[in-house]
């Protein structure tokens, strides 16, 4: 009999207070309605206008060759198509890679990964498409292909230069230090599985302009791309998202192609185009969560304090380079995760092999990094009998500035001593461990584990001069409110969180404000919607641009209310639909009226917003800076089962105190955190991304490829946001949630080790593989076993 | 495993039109076909259609609606492309996800895994049926007060599977709820709220409908 999962905070969440301001208090999905009724709109699910075509891709069957022949003829003559494109239709430059430009949209002479475009088909319908495709003729002269990490480093293969952070004498260090570690370790990649693949809808217009429906998470990117395939200026194309079916970093960059694709076929066509990706086409054609490498060499004291580390680290960039620079970046600036190491060197270079280019997803590195420091913790842990949760919290990082990151920054506010303590006792940690090695000396083919994880996460774009957003606030004469911001929803709630912000800056009721769909024509130069950093950015544009019509209605109001006297224009309230003086509330006039007398006074009722993250900056080259605005806070306590006959796990019970600051809509917050954490865990325990020899993705649906489901979902759940913890210059003391959360899940491979373990005597080295599939733990188990075998073989 | 495929349910939760049925169905024909072609000919079977489109009426959300439909198309491909309701989402188009589930006679079952004209003499409600005019089923309701959506891409599948359940059995526990969205995948993870908001529909009394 399972458990209700249970929520402590949700009877005392802050409930809307006298203010009727809708922030820090629960809100429904902004799209809840339609989401349950079936009418919330995605890409696919447009109307098709007249005429449209479908854009199929013809994707190379090696995954290495050159390119000997391409013939569309025959293709091209089957009723019902109107065109088949090559690489020599494309009017302007065919290249979609979007830092380094080194991604054909098309190939030309040379194939580099299994499911490259070659070919577009645009046909009437699906069936006549495929046909079509069936009929282009491609021949291949097949070439040697790196199909992974080793292969790739061993050819000398790589897509970036190392990139290396330092300090003290490591080497040093190493040698003095009474314990050492060293070993490899290494995470698998992980399709995002977005429930909507991706999806792109093309239609032109006058003048060579084409209007994009994306499923993207950066319409920004989309537009440049788009433009500079169809060799017109950016002014001539509009990407608009309505929503996405998820995107988890899937969409930040690899939307583009197929967006650039259905926009060449509209303007090769004179038709509308849509490009939508089939499970199957999507799992093969996109980028996955990168695969890492590591190599640790690690000094600790025999308390289990880090003296020194050394760590190389290796990610699979794939066939391109995308965003593997930064995701590298990313996973060094993660590899303390929250532990002070006194001496280091920390090396990561991105290998090229030919297999789909990696990309963004939640976490960006972040957890691959961590892994690795997890994995020398644990190890440490088992080796000197300690409780690995001890080990962790003697490691934490004291006051700057004695403890510094490995790249410079002090750790402000660090709130994990607080959590550590706070979680410690909610969990009940210590008797529940102590129960479980009771039970596991009891059970000899169930063992159980229980594993702490705390994490910190730094918040910002590593690339500094992307921390900026823009926002548009249009107010009606009727009052009411269109909300446009530069960051898309994909089901993260950054639309409610926004509409919150707005309707508490205007002091409207949220229902008279309406979050438009994302478009590149209303708020122009954006970053990613990304590095959980949606919020935060348009937050505070959204707020700036609010404040600008506030400030233009309030002398307005002030007339209306006859409350021109000193002070008092500035005293005005604006809040739950009316603007009054606090002092005589009972005299009030409607947001309504005061936009109407506003207009007729020939006052402006739309401003721009526009916000840059301050003092952030880093070197890579010195491998020093603030790369961070901030840092968010966590931790998680995951108890499992293991069965040493199958290798199958339960996941128990989860406790977890996650820190968001002061919470712009906890009910999202709480969403965020629980989605992040069971993601975490299939990434870690169930997601097996697998090519065979001829770099054919094997895993290419969910028949496959499994991602958690209902029974994989903690037993007992139990989520808590860490209380009166506002963050300083954030939007309303708030901080990011959507990355953080996910590398909670590496406490689920702490408890797993404690439970493989327990089938070994005491002090059992545990050989346990990520992801820690049935298959990996059974063979950790019988390690474990054969540890304890006796010399005559009994158990 | 997903209900659909469980033979050890007491009311299956799809009795007629399972993956499974479907492969048993389609690899008996097709035994048929090459193992005993005189008795498939003597076998007064319906008259074969398509490839070409043929004529297709069917019952959905309380309608009747005639359209013309190529024998190999889905009801999944129907319903969105056909006839414009686009809440059915395709997830995986192959019976894996629960995000295209619809109810056949008051029962769940995958539309991308039945072929349209399977659905004859069926009364189909799809996602934009399941609200009677104004008044939202209580776990569409539920859905949106407990925020057991993200995304929201798996979420029409999740309100009919929820709704099925809680309409059949209005004292539904966790594990019942659990049992019945076992077999739909949410990237998001809303899982939690997902089993809280069909509690709290059952609790709040959802009337049971029958096969509506
Ligand atoms: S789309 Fe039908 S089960 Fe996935
Ligand atoms: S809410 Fe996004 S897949 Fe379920």
């Amino acid at each position: 009999m399972s458990t209700l999962p249970s929520s402590p905070d949700t009877a005392h969440a802050q409930q809307p207070g006298p203010s009727h301001s809708p922030l820090h208090a629960p809100a429904p999905h902004e799209s809840g309605l339609k989401h349950t009724s079936g009418e919330a709109l995605y890409v696919d699910d447009l109307p098709s206008p007249p005429g449209m075509l479908v854009g199929h891709l013809v994707t190379s069957t090696h995954a290495h060759a050159r390119i000997l022949r391409r013939d569309a003829s025959r293709a091209r003559e089957l009723p019902g198509v109107h065109a088949v494109l090559l690489a020599e239709d494309i009017p302007g430059d065919n290249q979609v890679g979007p830092v380094v430009h080194d991604e054909p949209l098309m190939a030309v002479d040379e194939v580099l990964f299994l499911g490259q475009t070659v070919a577009l088909v645009l046909a009437e319908n699906a069936a006549v498409a495929r046909r079509a495709a069936a009929l282009v003729e491609v021949e291949y002269e097949p070439l040697p292909a790196l199909l992974s990490i080793k292969a790739a480093v061993d050819a000398g293969s790589f897509l970036t230069t190392p990139h290396v952070i330092g300090r003290g004498d490591p080497d040093a260090a190493l040698a003095a230090a009474p314990v050492r570690i060293s070993g490899e370790c290494m995470t698998g990649a992980q399709d995002h599985f977005y429930l909507e693949t991706q999806a792109s809808l093309a239609v032109s217009g006058e003048d060579d302009t084409v209007h994009l429906w994306s499923s993207t998470q950066h319409p920004s990117e989309v537009q440049a791309i788009v433009a500079g395939v169809l060799g017109v200026g950016r002014h001539h194309v509009v990407v608009e998202v309505p929503r996405m079916g998820g995107g988890f970093g899937g969409k930040e960059t690899q939307a583009a192609p197929f967006a650039a694709l259905a926009a060449l076929g509209a303007r090769a066509t004179g038709r509308p185009v849509k490009v939508w990706l089939n499970r199957d086409q999507d799992m093969a054609f996109t980028g996955k969560r990168h695969p890492f490498w590591g190599h640790y060499e690690a000094g600790l004291d025999s308390e289990g304090r880090l003296l020194a580390l050394n760590v190389e680290l290796v990610s699979d960039g794939g066939w391109s380079t995308d965003l593997s620079h930064a995701i590298l970046d990313r996973a060094l600036f993660h590899l303390d995760n929250a532990y002070f190491v006194p001496a280091l060197r920390f090396t990561g270079r991105v290998a090229r092999t030919n297999l789909p280019s990696n990309t963004a997803f939640r976490g960006f590195g972040g957890p691959q990094g961590m892994f690795v420091m997890e994995e020398v913790l644990n190890r440490a842990a088992e080796l000197l009998g300690l409780d690995p949760a001890v080990v962790r919290e003697r490691n934490y990082y004291r006051e700057a500035p004695a403890q510094l990151t490995p790249y410079g920054q002090a750790v402000e506010g660090n709130r994990l001593p607080r959590i550590h303590a706070e979680l410690m006792a909610s969990s009940d940690y210590a008797r529940r461990r102590a129960e479980i090695e009771a039970f596991n000396k009891g059970s000899r083919w169930t063992k159980r584990g229980i594993g702490f994880q705390p994490v910190k996460f730094g918040i910002s774009f590593t690339t500094s001069f992307l921390n900026q957003a823009g926002a548009l606030v249009v107010v009606y004469t009727d009052g009411s409110v269109q909300l446009n911001h530069g960051g898309t929803e994909m089901g993260q709630g950054l639309h409610t969180k926004m509409r919150a912000v707005c309707a508490h800056e205007l002091g409207v009721p949220p229902e008279r404000v309406r979050v438009m769909n994302t478009a590149t024509d209303k708020v122009p130069n954006t970053s990613a919607t990304a590095a959980s950093s949606g919020s935060d950015l348009n937050g505070m544009a959204v707020k700036q641009a609010c404040e600008v019509i506030r400030e233009r209605l309030r002398p307005v109001a002030a007339r209306l209310l006859q409350a021109e006297r000193g002070g008092e224009v500035d005293a005005l309230a604006f809040t739950g639909g009316r603007v009054f003086l606090p002092a005589r509330p009972e005299r009030s006039v409607s947001f309504a009226e005061v936009v109407h007398a506003a207009y007729l006074a020939q006052v402006s009722l739309s401003s721009t917003g526009y916000y840059r993250t301050p003092d952030i900056s880093y070197d890579r080259v010195a491998g020093r800076g603030k790369p961070f605005h901030y840092y968010a806070f966590g931790a998680a306590v995951v108890e499992v089962e293991v069965s040493g006959l199958t290798g199958e796990h339960r996941v128990r019970r989860v406790d977890i105190l996650h820190d968001v600051g002061t919470s712009l809509v906890p009910s999202i917050d709480r969403g965020q955190v629980e989605g992040a954490f069971i993601q975490g865990v299939g990434w870690l325990t169930c997601e097996e991304v697998l090519f065979d020899a001829k770099g054919r993705l094997v895993t290419h649906s969910p028949d496959t490829y499994k991602i958690p489901a209902v029974g994989d979902a903690p037993e007992d759940f139990r989520v808590a946001l860490l209380e009166r913890a506002p963050q300083d210059s954030t939007i309303h003391g708030s901080k990011a949630v959507g990355e953080p959360p996910f590398m909670l899940a590496i406490g689920a491979v702490t408890a797993l080790r404690h439970a493989v373990a327990a089938f070994g005597p005491s002090r059992t080295p545990v050989e346990l593989a990520s992801p820690a599939t049935p298959e990996a733990i059974l063979r950790a188990v019988e390690v474990a076993r054969a540890a304890g075998a006796l010399p005559d073989g009994k158990d | 495993m997903a209900p659909p495929d469980d033979d050890s349910v007491p009311k299956p939760l799809l009795p007629q039109l399972s993956r499974r049925a479907f492969f048993k169905g389609a690899g008996a024909s097709a035994l048929s076909a090459t193992l005993a072609p005189s008795a498939h000919a003597a076998d007064p079977s319906p008259p074969v259609l398509g490839p070409e489109p043929a004529p297709l009426t069917l019952s959905i959300n309380g309608r009747t609606v005639t359209v013309q439909a190529d024998p190999a198309t889905t009801l999944a491909e129907l319903v969105r492309n056909h006839l414009g309701l686009t809440g059915t989402k395709i997830g995986c188009d192959r019976g894996a996800c629960s995000a295209c589930t619809v109810w056949l006679d008051g029962e769940v079952a995958a539309s991308c895994m039945t072929l349209a004209f399977d659905a004859r003499g069926r009364k189909v409600t799809t996602i934009e049926g399941l609200a009677k005019g104004e008044a939202l089923h209580p776990v569409q309701r539920a859905f949106v007060e407990n925020d057991a959506m993200q995304c929201g891409f798996c979420t029409p599948g999740m309100v009919m599977s929820c709704a099925a359940l809680v309409d059949r059995n209005p004292k539904c526990t966790l594990d019942d709820v659990k049992q019945a969205v076992s077999g739909h995948l949410c990237r998001c993870g809303t899982y939690p709220n997902v089993f809280k908001a069909t509690l709290a529909a059952a609790q709040g009394g959802g009337k049971a409908k029958g096969n509506t």
